[in-house]
This record gives C-alpha cells, structure tokens and sequence, in this order.
C-alpha cells in the first residue's frame, strides 16, 4: 500500500522522532510511504483561534500537497496526529466553506475522505506487522505498562477509540493499563495553552495526577501537540513520567534492524521536548 | 476566587488564574461534577436508545423553535384563558419592572423564590429588594449562595463550590445557627428546611422560573428534588414565573420527552423528586393554589438568535450535563466563566446574551473545544461549532497586535519556502518573537511549563537526506 506522510508542523520542528518512528512501522506493515515537502500545516491553529481566512491560507499549500500525491498514487494520507487529522478530515471542508473557497472545500472533501490517523491505519493493516516485542526496560518477564492519552478530537470528532490500545496489546511485553482520566482533555487546546495558561497548567496538573495513580511505565498517545504540553508540565513538576508518541513505542517493538531500510536514529527517543525552563528564546519580543 | 460573577471589569484570565490557585474549590468542584457525570452515564444507560431519545428531543426542540412564535402564542393564549395573566418582557429591564410592579401593587413585604437561573439572568433580586421587598431564596443551594452574597456557580447545584463545613460555617455567620449544628449534611438540610418553613407561610408573592412551558395547556412544568416550588406556588396568594421564551414544547407528548432526559442528564435520576405542575391560578373548585398567576415570557436577546447563526443554542435545557464533563469547569467552576451561566453553554450564552459588557466576547475562550460537552448534551447542541463561531466573531475585532501575528503566520506558512525559512532551528526563535509582536505567548507558555525547543534537524531534513 503506498501511503503519503501528512507530518504536521510541530512534529517536524519539535518532534521529528514521531514522524520517522511512523515511517518505520507503516514500511514494517508494507507502506511505501512518500511525503510531499511542499505541505506546511493543517491551519488548526488559526482556525480554533477563530481566524478562518489565515486558516485556509496556510491550509491550501498542503491540502495541493497531499491531493497532489494521491493523483500521484498514494491510496491514503496518514497523519501521525489525531488532531490534524481532524482538521483535514471534518473542519477543512467547512473552513474553505466558510471563506467562500468552494473548489478548494470539494477538494478536501475528496482528500478528507482517503485522510488516516496513523493507529486507525495501522490497526487495519495489524496483520501485515512483523512480530513486536518490547524488552529490557521493566525488569525482565514484567509486562511494559502503558496508560493510553485519548486525545479529543481523535475520540470525540473522528470516533477513533480502539485502535492504540488494540496496538499496544499486539506487541509482546506490552499492556494496555486503563485509567480514570484517559478519555479527560490534557488542557491543551491550542491558543488556549497560552491564553488561559493557568486553567491548561491545572488541567495538565488534573492528567497527572490521574496517570501517577496507576503508575504506569509510560504515558502513550497519538497527538504530540499534547504530549509535548504533559511533558513540559511534568519537567516542571519533576512528575517522573515518561511520555511518548504511540509511534515510537511501536518503532521500538519492532525487530532487529537489518531487515528495515528505515530504521534510524532516534526512531525509540523520547518526545522531543530538551528540558529546561530558560528556553522561551525571547519569544515575548 | 471571587464567589461572584464578575462581567465587567476582569478578564477571563484573571478570573480563571484565581480559581485554579483556590485548592479547596477545585476539590469541591471536581467530586461534584464526577457525582453527576458518573450517575448520568448510568441513568442513560438504563434507557434502550439513549442516543436515540436524544435524537428525537433534538429533533422536537428545533421543531418548536422553527414555529415559535406561533407556539408563543398558543401558550400565552392558553394562560390567558385559564385566567392567568402574561407579560411580554422584551428586555431584562422590561421584566424586573414588570415583577416588581406586582409586588408594589400587593403591598408584598416577602417574597419566596424557587430556583430560577432566568431571574439571576435578569438580576431580579436586587431590583425587588431595591423595591423594599425582602427576597429569600427557597432551594437549598440558592438559599447558601445568597446569605453567602455569591451568585450561582453551577446552573443546577448553586452553590456546588462550596463544601458542608463552608456551609456549616456560613450558616453559623449569618442566620444564628448553633456552632454544635455539625457538618452533617442531614443536620445542616433539617436546620435550613425549619428556616425555610417561615419564609413559606410569610411570603405575599412566590416567584419561580420554569423549566417547560407547554403551550398545549398554558402549563408550566417545574422539577426539583426539594419540594420548595410546590410550596411556593401553592401558599402566597400570587405567583409570578420568569420563563425564558424559548422553554417551550407545543404538546405534552413532547414535554415528556423531554423530562426523560432532563433527570438523567442532570443528576443522574430517572426523574426527579418533585415534577410539579402548573396551570392556571386557583380555580374555585381548587384547595391550593395563588389566587393569581403572572407568566413574564422573557427575551432578553433571545429572539435576535432565533433563524440564525446561534439559533441551536435555543435548544438548551439547563440541565448541566455540559458543565459536569467540562475539564475546564472542572478546574475553574463557575464564577471563573463571568456571568450567571457557566460552563460550555455559558461560555455560549454570555457572549450571546450578555454582550452589553465588552468583556463577554472573550468568554468563548473557555474551552478547548474537546468535545466531551456535545456527547453529554441531550439535545445534541453542537457547541464546539458554536463556539468556534463566536471566535470567528470575536476574530473581526481583534486586537491590532493579535491580527497582525496571526497574518504574519498566514503568510510565512501559505508557502513551503518560507515555512522552512522560519522554521529551521537556528531562525525559529527570533521568527515566533517577531511573530509574536507584543503577545507575550512565550512568557505564557512558559508559565508552569518548560518550553520545547526546536530539533535541531526538522524532519523534512531528515526526509531530504533519505530516511
């Protein structure tokens, strides 16, 4: 199956380690994947933000992008964000509405309709991975536990409920651990992490608190936009938790490089936040 | 944190930074809406097809909506009929003078209140107390947050802030209690309900809100788990109910519908204890009753919604469930949200309802568009779209320095050339300040939080090099 690579822009400028952990499982499950470099953002930030015609402007250059390569004979977009993919699946065709676009709204409703979160694809294709393992981390014969993030707009807007778990129940050493909190927003919410910081900060502090009680190995989900927000609250917190996309779990699990063209550096890392808190590179101005 | 909504004058942040910072209302907070939302989940699951019914309720509430006017005056014919008496109150203001004209014509001293979100709407209260009459709130909840000087934080719990040993201690302050009353909520219930009593047999005028009227036959339905609005529309010899004019249904049939969800969707019962039904004054054949019944059918910005853009927002049956799920109500409550509706659909209705206060707009803010309110609501409210649209309309009066940010992104990221000009690690710093303008976004960010840094090799380096 040749799939195309929606990256999404803050896993190509922060977490790059996702978007090539998800290129190394979907060639493991027989993706050819290719990425069109000419994509940008999905315009989500905007578009929540209320500025729909900013919005659907930095959506058009990777809307052209990804129609561009399923003329060119991808049979599905993948996006490694449930997030993004919503955007491109549900809101894209009423933002190109809404801005009076309505070429461009039949077009993402086309590319809308081949658009896949990346668990939801691979689950469909959990046949074709290779036998997944994890070892080493927990002491040896201790099944890995991981606590799944259901992210909204993945669970709520695209009904993707199953599949993460379903994934980390196929690789061997590996359990799925339910918690009270998996299904509660992370309190990240785009602009709402910066304009209400304090509410999101709490909301953050709320998931943790939730995540410490069943104590798991590791906190897993499929949108790095909230990962990231956990993780920068729990270096803050000294909460010890580590934190990462689903992707790099499963690039982890996979067998012995060797036999896997894709397999490099930093598939298992974790998510790309450096630790610090003097970071903010003057981003007041 | 204030226990009073506070529109105008604050912003949302500050509101909301004050509520996290208070422990105990978070606690309090949080163990009460889990109570609801876990007893919700349960009392909708006993029904075959929960989704179903609330389908159909959707489906009913638009209906009624589409024909309002009409189903207006079908209820105001059939009040009129059975000889009560109707008001048609454009604005808040139009409604106070009406209600308190009522009172004055009476002679009324006291007045017993049922619970009503359209009177703290139009800030009833106040206006009769400024009348001289003396206004005692009959639902527990209500009765706490007014001798604590608070205004609701919670459409359906009031007073759901605040913990037994608050209301312990509120009740020593204020009304005399003993300090060996205890902290037992059966204690503190019996000692309010002997409280209560008094006011009920002393009050001239009753006044109550409504949660359907059916225009079928005039009637107004009422549910509480107290028993006090069966009180107050039976013992003062006038009654007087502020009925939002959207809470209508044309039929019984779809009234009933409607109270199959009301309960479960709002704590969890099948019904709750007390539905209790109005329809007409005393007739002579009748025992109970007000000798008088005034019906003031409020707009109030209601009918500017009607047909459009917010026209699904009309829907709302103050049940709460929106709030109970609400991870953002869940840390701030209530009063964070700034006016007397709070939660999801108050951070619909304030913009829409309150947009006298220029602070409003930005209550829209409140959530992070999650979603887990549009699954609760069982009316099927699309509130996330309607919040989205309320920022597009906040959008168009932006700030010069938010507009022009968002621009500078628009066109940087409309073009993969100039996204990878301002997103390479060496630029992307100075890149985001520049954006940023005067935002103080980085400072925001890092407010609690580390602040990511970008990789050093994005992932489109990485891909060009051959992955």
């Amino acid at each position: 199956m040749h799939v195309t690579l929606l990256i999404t822009c803050v896993v190509d400028v922060v977490a790059p380690e996702v978007a090539e952990s998800a290129v190394r499982v979907l060639r493991a499950a027989g993706c050819e994947v290719t990425c069109d470099l000419t994509q940008t953002c999905c315009g989500q930030p905007a578009w929540n933000a209320g500025f729909a015609e900013e919005a659907a402007a930095v959506a058009r250059p990777t809307l052209a992008a990804l129609e561009a390569e399923l003329e060119r004979g991808a049979e599905a977009a993948v996006v490694p964000a449930g997030s993004c993919a919503t955007m491109v699946r549900l809101f894209w065709p009423e933002l190109f509405e809404l801005v009076g676009d309505h070429d461009a709204a039949r077009r993402a409703r086309a590319v809308g309709a081949r658009t896949r979160e990346l668990s939801e694809l691979l689950a469909d294709r959990a046949g074709e991975l290779p036998p997944l393992r994890l070892d080493g981390d927990p002491p040896a014969g201790a099944a890995r536990r991981i606590a799944l993030h259901q992210s909204c707009h993945m669970l709520r807007e695209l009904r993707i409920a199953e599949q993460p778990g379903r994934l980390v129940e196929l690789v061997d050493g590996c359990e799925a651990v339910p918690w009270e909190a998996a299904d509660r927003c992370c309190g990240f919410g785009g602009t709402f992490s910066v304009k209400l910081p304090e509410a999101s900060v709490a909301m953050a502090d709320d998931k943790l608190r939730e995540v410490a009680a069943v104590a798991p190995d590791e906190l897993v989900g499929c949108d790095t936009s909230c990962l990231l927000h956990l993780q920068a609250r729990a270096e803050t917190t000294g909460t010890p938790v580590r934190i990462r996309h689903l992707a790099e779990v499963l690039a982890e699990a996979l067998p012995a490089a060797g036999d896997d063209p894709g397999a490099g550096a930093g598939g298992a890392s974790e998510v790309g936040t450096s630790g610090g808190g003097a970071g903010d590179e003057g981003v007041e101005g | 944190m204030s226990g009073r909504h506070q529109l105008p004058g604050t912003t949302l942040r500050q509101r909301t930074a004050a509520a996290v910072a208070d422990e105990r209302l978070r606690g309090n907070v949080g163990r009460a809406v889990d109570r609801f939302a876990t007893k919700r989940v349960e009392a909708l699951a006993e029904l075959e097809d929960p989704d179903g019914l609330r389908s159909a309720a959707r489906a009913v509430k638009q209906h009624v909506l589409a024909e309002l006017p009409d189903v207006l005056e079908r209820f105001a014919d059939a009040v009129l009929a059975r000889g009560g008496h109707v008001c048609w109150a454009p604005t808040a203001a139009d409604a106070r003078a009406y209600v308190t004209d009522v009172v004055r014509r009476h002679g009324a001293r006291r007045v017993a209140k049922s619970k009503s979100m359209a009177t703290e709407e139009i800030e009833l209260n106040a206006a009769l107390e400024a009348a001289g009459a003396e206004v005692v709130e009959t639902d527990l909840g209500e009765w706490i947050i007014q001798l604590a000087d608070e205004t609701p934080s919670h459409i359906i719990a009031p007073a759901l802030h605040r913990d037994r040993h608050q209301i312990h201690d509120l009740f020593v302050d204020t009304v005399g209690a003993e300090p060996e009353l205890g902290t037992d909520p059966t204690d503190l219930v019996r000692f309010a309900r002997r409280r209560l009593r008094e006011v009920f047999l002393a009050a001239e005028v009753g006044i109550t809100g409504a949660n359907i009227g059916v225009a079928e036959t005039g009637s107004i339905v009422l549910v509480t788990n107290e028993g006090n609005e069966g009180l107050v529309t039976a013992l003062p010899r006038v009654h007087v109910v502020v009925l939002g004019m959207e809470r209508l249904t044309a039929t019984w049939d779809q009234a009933d519908l409607l109270l199959t969800l009301l309960a479960r969707s709002a704590t969890g019962q099948r019904l709750t204890s007390y539905t209790h039904v109005v329809t007409g004054p005393r007739t002579p054949a009748e025992r109970d009753g007000p000798d008088e019944l005034h019906v003031v059918i409020l707009d109030n910005g209601r009918s500017e919604l009607l047909g459009g853009e917010y026209h699904e927002m009309l829907a709302c049956i103050r049940c709460g469930a929106c709030l109970n799920v609400c991870p953002v109500y869940r840390q701030v409550g209530g009063h964070a949200y700034g006016w007397v509706y709070t939660g999801p659909m108050g951070a619909v209705l304030t913009p829409l309802l309150a947009h006298q206060h220029a602070e409003a707009a930005e209550v829209a803010g409140a959530s992070t568009l999650c979603g887990a309110c549009m699954d609760a609501c069982p009316v099927q409210i699309p509130l996330q779209d309607l919040l989205l649209a309320l920022r597009r309309r906040k959008a168009e009066s932006a700030g010069r320095g938010e507009r022009a940010a968002w621009r500078a992104w628009a066109a940087a990221w409309s073009d993969a050339r100039r996204y990878g000009a301002t997103t390479r690690a060496a630029t992307w710093g100075r890149w985001a300040a520049g954006l940023a303008g005067r935002l103080p976004v980085g400072r925001d960010w890092a407010t609690g939080r580390t602040v990511p840094r970008p990789a050093a090799q994005r992932f489109r380096d990485r891909w060009k090099a051959g992955l």
